[in-house]
């Protein structure tokens, strides 16, 4: 078998390297690829649209169905996790530490729930105490980390950025508190209900925005008909359209990859994991 | 042998991601362990973003960001040169792709964990002789 797949593979790398040949050279400006539609991009996207990303200016409105379905692939993938692994059936075995004195109890009856708080602590089974200088210096990153994630969505139209970048990094902060706590400090600070609800309305803001275009008089995704909506100058009424559909790009992104990483790394429950 | 040389040397970054190209192909075909087919997925995911993004790539040109756009109306003055820029497209493109890329991953390896807590492994042969075990769920 692994004979097989290396001649297959290299058969399809020799027919590859064969096209190649037909390719325009490296950083040819006037290869086929930005000769025809690039072009004109670049040069009325300003015009159009008022955004000098023209990244985003090409994502969010000359692409903007794409987009749309995007998010909505996003979405879909945080269900398909949810829906794949969610577990809510309690664990057997539980396990608390009083805080005061450190000893650790091992309950083995399911009915019996200790009443976590100031005295008793739910614990992983594995539990290894997190080391102080992760914790501080997690502590003191977080923060800094989600101003640069609102940064990154909110100048998106003009430096590089957009909702999907500014979401991950958004959800990598979370992520970065359960890797450097436990997995229950995020999951009780943020709560998988919340979470669920954001990933929705993050998609929801993005049709919605989309939508109201219509009731407008324009089509679907024409952001220009929202001007009498928006206080401002009306000229700019694109670039903001866009932000807001990057705001609920943002939103979508960062739920679905909490959820994500929660789902995979407790295997659903929710519990213990990373 | 100095034709082909010069061949790779002219079409020097497509040889690298059909290379790196051939290597992802190489781990889902061959390799036993459904972690390392995915990973094998992923290099390949990335040999296509790599291809993408250097299509849109010109020589003498920056990043696809208007210089000076950022003041309002005085803009139109200002007359904007396509060869100035790099090609957006292929940026755009490749933006949703390593979207899809990380939704497909974490799909994945949502059903790999869903198979290691049924099968207790991750090997395709031993997966193949638990399911002749086994025998479909009924």
């Amino acid at each position: 078998m692994k004979f097989l797949g290396f001649i297959i593979v290299c058969l399809t790398g020799a027919l590859l390297l064969y096209g190649t040949g037909e390719f325009p050279g490296w950083g040819d400006p006037h290869s086929p690829a930005s000769i025809h539609l690039s072009n004109d991009y670049i040069e009325k996207a300003v015009e159009q649209t008022q955004v000098p990303n023209l990244v985003t200016a090409v994502l969010a409105d000359y692409r903007g169905f794409d987009t749309m379905f995007e998010t909505a692939v996003v979405f879909c993938a945080g269900l398909a996790c949810f829906l794949l692994l969610r577990d809510f059936k309690e664990k057997k075995e539980r396990f608390y530490r009083h805080t005061p004195t450190g000893v650790i109890l091992h309950v083995k009856d399911s009915k019996k729930v200790l009443k976590t708080g100031k005295e008793f602590e739910h614990m992983d089974k594995d539990w290894v105490p997190s080391d102080l200088i992760i914790k501080t210096i997690c502590r003191i990153l977080i923060p800094f980390i989600q101003i640069y994630a609102l940064y990154v969505v909110a100048h998106g139209d003009f430096s590089p950025g957009g909702g999907f970048q500014g979401g991950v990094i958004f959800g990598s902060s979370l992520i970065l508190l359960a890797i450097s706590y436990d997995l229950k400090v995020l999951v009780k600070r943020v709560k998988e209900k919340i979470l669920g609800i954001f990933a929705a309305i993050g998609v929801l803001i993005y049709v919605g925005i989309a939508a109201i275009c219509m009731p407008m008089g324009g089509n679907f995704l024409d952001y220009s008909k929202l001007a009498p909506l928006v206080p401002g100058d009306p000229h700019h009424i694109r670039a903001l359209g866009m932000l807001g559909v990057e705001i609920g790009v943002g939103i979508a992104v960062t739920a679905v990859m909490v959820i994500i990483y929660i789902n995979i790394v407790s295997e659903g429950r929710h519990e213990e994991g990373l | 042998m100095t034709d082909l040389l010069t061949l790779i040397v002219a079409k020097y970054n497509y040889w690298l991601y059909v290379i790196l190209m051939m290597i992802g192909l190489y781990a889902m075909i061959a390799k036993n362990n459904l972690i390392k087919k995915l990973v094998g997925m992923n290099i390949f995911q990335t040999a296509i973003i790599l291809f993408y993004v250097s299509i849109g790539y010109k020589r003498d040109a920056t990043i696809p960001i208007i210089q000076n756009a950022h003041g309002g109306n005085d803009t139109h003055a200002a007359v904007i040169h396509a060869v100035d820029y790099i090609n957006p497209l292929p940026h755009v493109l490749m933006l949703t792709a390593i979207v899809v890329s990380v939704a497909t991953f974490g799909v994945a390896m949502a059903l790999a964990v869903r198979v290691y807590q049924r099968y207790q492994t991750l090997e395709e042969d031993e997966l193949r002789m638990r399911l002749v075990d086994i025998g479909p769920e009924k």
